[in-house]
Parts: structure tokens; sequence; C-alpha cells
């Protein structure tokens, strides 16, 4: 176990490090850096100002010590001028020897965002929390609906009950987050169409429409019903159907093995034998499916979060990578990298841990 | 003229797609006749949900083929006076003309763009995909047979990509400032290169005995398929233009072919993560390890006693990666990426139409319900293919 533990994390470093440099390289190049050099000082620079400007400002050296200045292995760059010396590691204002000599993510310092003008870490972590909180309300509802819509179907296959779920499961595969998004906010946001102007007119809401269609609010004055709902079932609608079916296909397989035969025949009642003998055999499956989520998830948050306006993580990595943040984008990219990795460890230990018969050697 | 009730509507749209009806009765009929003769495409007529699955797929490809008759207006066209029309609202000045399903924020016919969106989709989703699983197929079967370094080289790699959110890798690639640089592009040149290198080896390895039909078969792939290969790279002024335009075959618009290439790119790390899986169940088999023993070469082994073996969850995979390619494309719609923004895709659709969704539904709705249909179609019919293989 220990051997195993320490190979994975091991390709987990190098899976971070390869990827973090394409990254690094892609928003370095110099098409880019001419973009943010222009944004930077002033949109009418000549070519040769933008070349100065990038020269000046420590853009102008070879990709691969950059990356190292920004992972925090090589000393910040430094550059005197007039007396004045500035660098890399030197804030504005801030006395050239007093600075540190390297600061990078080793150090513990992002960068600094373009685009919002703050520490990369400061709106990475507020922004983190913001989609942690939706992210728990996604699981609290996606995790005991789909096992349950699996359970039961997966009970008598073929049944009717079975051939109902399925074609639901499968529905809410088949719709991605922007179509369910969509439809959900016409059925139940619209003040035109859908629900909402005929529960208005009966008088069962007090607002005009029954849920809101942006979950801006959410983050100033607080998760309500009325905000936070269409996000939430966005995207917990696409992650039911797979869960769901990978439920039901372990679930089957349970059904048909020997000792649920014998239990029958001993005369156990039938729901005794599902809670008792296959519920606890039939969820080890959809555990690893659960964990691997995780990164379909972000995927889907990125969705919502854009269609619903709040303002989490994935808006923010959709803001970073649209006005070529490259120091945000990077954290960025490095959350989403070690979201991944680490729910294919933990699947990984977990499925060891649950299911006796697998040895890790 | 007044505006036409919800029924008129439907009964004019059911009209409108005429030649959509007559094409699926004319195919359901054929092959309802002759399905005993047909294979697994015939046995997919004793289910009915991979009956209704491949019924929705073929709404969609007959109504791209057909789109010039079923179209009412031109895509593109702004109709003064129609800007946010509901559905069913008569143009002025132009008798017998309606916006069956209401106009956009631009004025534009919603119900022509929704068709025309179709033609984007059915011309690049299956393409992409086939694209995908040559690349997958070329890589994962040596990855899985021999093992190894090449195993784990090419693993960490699409483990690589893999890891990638599929969101960022899209803003990565399709950038305008990117693009410009031409990296799409040379990804573009490996990518496509696999559909010839799997074509070569599939011939050479089959007719190895036969040296002049191999010559002649693997030297007519390699004229086609080379001339193929270039006009659908080069397009004239980016970085790669190597064909004059006159010998240019296919006429493939530079953004379109950037949105094709890293669709590609993201399906392929799967398809290899399957294709690999199945070879090491399949390689262990008896039929395997007697065509070793006869000196069968690797290539042969690969390509014509594993990979026709592994076919039934490839076939299957293969319909459920046309749909995720068509949500991938939606995806890259939504986010404005790659394509024009006034082009009719489904996803830029969408996503042009959310912005007034409380007010309007109908410009958003039209296309994530066309959207969602042909999805929920062909993960409908891979479920009806799937049960029908597992009966063999």
């Amino acid at each position: 176990m220990p051997v195993f533990l320490i190979r994975r994390i091991l390709t987990m470093v190098l899976t971070a490090l390869c990827l973090t440099f394409v990254v690094f390289y892609l928003t370095n190049l110099p098409p880019n850096l001419e973009k943010l050099a222009k944004s930077e000082a002033s949109s009418r620079m000549s070519d040769a100002d933008v070349e100065s400007w990038i020269e000046r400002n420590g853009y102008g050296r070879p990709v691969l010590v950059r990356y190292g200045e920004w992972l925090g292995l090589i000393p910040g760059w430094t550059r005197t001028e007039d007396g004045v010396t500035t660098g890399r590691c030197i804030g504005p204002g801030q006395d050239a020897a007093a600075a540190p000599l390297r600061c990078g993510v080793l150090q513990g310092d992002w960068g600094f965002s373009t685009v919002f003008k703050q520490p990369v870490s400061q709106i990475i972590a507020e922004r983190l929390g913001a989609t942690g909180v939706l992210m728990l309300w996604v699981m609290i509802v996606m995790v005991p609906a789909s096992l349950l819509i699996g359970v039961l179907s997966g009970m008598r296959e073929g049944s009717r009950l079975d051939r109902g779920l399925s074609v639901f499961s499968i529905a809410s595969t088949a719709t991605p987050e922007y179509v369910s998004g969509v439809v959900l906010i016409a059925l139940f946001a619209s003040t035109s169409t859908g629900l909402s102007p005929w529960l208005a007119e009966q008088g069962w809401i007090s607002g005009k429409t029954l849920f809101m269609g942006t979950a801006t609010s959410a983050l100033d004055s607080g998760i309500t019903f009325w905000n936070f709902s269409l996000p939430v079932m966005t995207i917990a609608l696409y992650g039911i159907g797979y869960i769901a079916r990978m439920t039901r296909a372990s679930m089957t397989e349970v059904m048909t093995a020997q000792y649920i035969r014998t239990a029958r025949l001993k005369g156990v009642s039938f729901g005794n034998v599902v809670m008792k003998h296959a519920l606890r055999n039939a969820l080890i499956a959809p555990f690893t499916v659960i964990m691997l989520q995780f990164p379909w998830l972000l995927n889907g948050v990125v969705i919502v979060e854009t269609l619903f306006n709040y303002k989490g993580f994935g808006w923010t990595l959709v803001q970073a990578a649209s006005n070529n943040d490259i120091e945000l984008l990077l954290a960025c990219s490095v959350v989403a990298v070690f979201v991944v990795l680490m729910t294919q460890l933990i699947s990984d230990i977990g499925y060891v841990f649950l299911n006796p018969r697998i040895r890790v050697s | 003229m007044d505006a036409l009730s919800w029924g008129q509507i439907f009964g004019r749209m059911a009209w409108q797609f005429w030649p959509v009806w007559m094409a699926l009765i004319l195919t359901f009929a054929v092959s309802v006749r002759f399905k005993r003769r047909l294979g697994l495409y015939g046995k997919l007529y004793d289910s009915p949900v991979g009956m209704i699955g491949f019924g929705l797929v073929m709404f969609w490809v007959f109504t791209a083929l057909f789109s010039g008759v079923i179209m009412t207006h031109d895509p593109l066209t702004q109709v003064s006076g129609m800007k946010n029309a509901l559905p069913g609202f008569p143009q002025k000045g132009a008798e017998g003309a309606y916006y069956l399903l209401g106009g956009d924020n631009l004025a534009r016919d919603v119900f022509s763009r929704m068709v025309a969106g179709s033609v984007l989709v059915i011309q690049i989703a299956p393409m992409a995909t086939v694209f995908a699983f040559m690349v997958g197929i070329t890589l994962g079967l040596p990855a899985g047979y021999y093992g190894g370094k090449l195993d784990t080289g090419l693993s960490f790699l699409a483990n690589l990509i893999l890891a990638f959110p599929v969101i960022l890798l899209f803003y990565l690639l399709v950038t305008p400032e990117i693009v410009q640089s031409g990296l799409p592009q040379y990804i573009g040149v490996v990518l496509f290169l696999f559909p010839l290198i799997f074509l070569t080896v599939l011939i050479n390895s089959r007719l190895y005995v036969k040296p002049g039909l191999r010559n002649l078969l693997v030297g007519l792939v390699a004229v086609i398929g080379g001339w193929l290969y270039l006009s659908l790279l080069s397009s004239p002024g980016t970085r790669i233009d190597l064909l004059p335009p006159q010998a240019d075959a296919l006429e493939m618009p530079g953004n379109i072919l950037i949105v094709f290439v890293s669709v590609v790119f993201v399906n392929a790390p799967t398809v290899f993560r399957i294709v690999r899986g199945l070879v090491l169940d399949i390689k262990t088999r008896d039929y395997v390890a007697a065509s070793q023993t006869r000196g069968e070469g690797p290539w042969y082994i690969m390509l014509w006693e594993i990979l026709p073996n592994a076919r039934g969850p490839l076939i299957v995979d293969f319909c459920l990666r046309i749909g995720y390619t068509t949500i991938l494309l939606g995806t890259l719609g939504f986010f404005g990426l790659g394509l024009s923004p006034e082009s009719p895709d489904w996803g830029s659709t969408i996503n042009a139409g959310r912005r007034l969704l409380s007010i309007f539904v109908h410009p958003a709705i039209v296309p994530a319900l066309a959207l969602m249909s042909l999805v929920l179609g062909l993960n409908l019919l891979a479920d009806g293919l799937r049960e029908e293989s597992l009966k063999d």
C-alpha cells in the first residue's frame, strides 16, 4: 500500500507539472503577451513599445526560466534602471533589499490577477468557497436521488418501473447543463411562459416567478430556496442519470448472485433481501463512479455558474481564460487538475477498502 | 394577417418537414422488410428503444440533408419588424410568410436557424468521432498488445489530456490569439495522419502475401488520402497554406477546422483507453494464441483478430460518443468559442438566446430541445444496440 501510494503521488506531481507547463506555455505565447501588454499599458502602443514593455516586465526571457520563477525554483528577475530596482518579487514601493529572492507557488505566492486587481490566492479562496457551497448542495440532492433511482430500477430487472426509470436516466444523461438550465429557467423562472405566470395568477406564489433565473444574489444576501434551486437542480440532473445507471448495473448483478437466491429460498422477504443482503454489496461500484463524477461536476459548474451568473470558481475560470489573465488562469488550472487527480486517487483507495477481494500490491 | 395558433404552427412545421417523413417511412419500411438479412442493424428493429433512438437520429440526419427544402427563411437574413417575434407571427408585406417559431433578438427566423444548425452538427459530429476512433484505435491497439514502456508512455499522455477540464482546454486551444499562432492546425497535422496510417496498416497487414494488390491499394490510399489530408488542412491565409486553391478539394472554413480538431483532440484519449482495455482482455484468448503460433505478424493479429472481436462495445461507444461530441460542440458554441457569432449552430444560438431568457423563451429553447432530442436519440440507439448485441 505505501509503495502504491508513493507511486501514485509521484505520477500525480509529474502530471500536474506537465499540465501547468502546457497552460503556462499556451498563455505565454507571443500573441497573448502582446494582448497583455496592450491591455496593461495602453491599447495604442506601437510594436516597438510592446516589445520593450514585454522586455521590461520580465516576459522576454525563455519560457522555461519564467516557468521556474512561477514555480519558485528560480530566483525572480530583477532590473535596475535609473537607480531604481524593480523585479518580480519586489512589490510597488517595496525596498529591493527587503524583497525575497524567490517568489512562486512553492513560496505560497500565486501572483496578481490582472483582471480583478487582487492577489490570486485571495480570489481563488473566495470563489472556491462559493463553489464549495454549490457543490455541497448538488451532492446532497444528487447522491441520494441517483442511488434511490438506481436501486429501485435494478431491484427487479425488466419490470415496468425499471423501464421507466431507465428511460429517465438516459434522458438526463442526454441533457447537457446548458440545455437543462435553459429548459428549467423557461419552466420555472420566466415571467411569460411555464409555471410561474399560472402560479402567480392563482396567488400561490408571492413573487413574479417560482424560482429565480440568476443566482447572483445567493452570494450577497444568502442562499434561499428561491435563488439556489435551479442551479443545483441543473448540475444534479446531468449526474443523476449516469450514477443511477451504474448503480442499476451493479444492483442487477448482485440480485442474480447465489447468496440472494439462497436468502430468498430460505424465505426472507423481498424487501429484507434488498435492504440487508443486496444493498451493501451493490453500492461499492457507485462509490467509484460518484468520486469520478467530481471532474465532470467541475465542467458542469463552469457552465452553470456562467448561465446563472454565480460568481464562483467556474465563473472565475471563464473570466480568466477569456481575458488571458495568466496567473489567475494558472492557479485555476492547478486547482482543477488537483481536484481531478485527487478524486482518482481517493476512488482507487476507497475501492480497495470497500472491496476486500481487490488487493493493491 | 393574424398570428398562427399553436395547432396551426405544428401543422405547418409538420408540413415543412415532409421530405424527412418520406425518407423516414422509406428507411423504416425497407429495413423492417429485410431485417433478418441486415445483421446487427436489422436486430435493432426488434427493440422498441433502439427503434425510437434510430428514428430520432435519422430525423436529424434527413433534416440536415433536406435543409434547403425545409427552411422557410434564410438563417442569416434579418427581417425588419420581426425582432423577438412570438411563434407564429406573420411577416409584414409578405403574404403567407410566418416565423413559425418566432424571431430572435436580431430578427432572424428561429425555425430556419434550428434547421440550419442541424447541418453543422451532422457534418461535424460523426466525422469528428470517426477521426477520434481512428486515433484511439491506432494508438490503443499497440499500447494494449505490446504493453511495456510504449503503454506507460501513451497512457500517461492520455491521462494528461483527460485530467484537463474540457472547457479550459477549449479556451486554451480556440482563442483567437492561439489560433493565430497556428497551434490547432499543427495538432490537426498530427491527428489527421492517423486515418491514413490506420488504413495503410490495415491493408498492408491483410494483403501482405499479395504484393501486387497491396501496392495498388496502399498507393490509392496514399494518393487519395494524401490529397484529402492536404486539402482538409490547408486553408489560405493561415500558417498552413500548402495547396493552390484550384487543387483544394474540401473547402472547410478555418474556424470549423479548428473546432473539428479540438473536438477530436478531446475525444481521442477516451477512445484510446477503451480500446486499450478491450485489447488487454482479448489478447489472452485462444484464437490470438493460435494466430501467434501460425506466425502471423503483430499488426495482423491486432487489426484482423482482436479488433473485429472488440466491435460490439466499440459500436455502442461510437453512438454514445457522437452524442457526447454534439454536447461538446454545443459547449463550444455556448461559450462563443471557435464558431462565428452569427453561425446558426445550436450552442451559439442558445448562448445568444439566454440573455433574454426570462422574457423571450423561444430563441433559446428551440435549439436546446433540438440538441437534447438528437443526443437522446443517440443514447437510446446505443442502449438498443447494447441490448441486442448482448443477446448473441
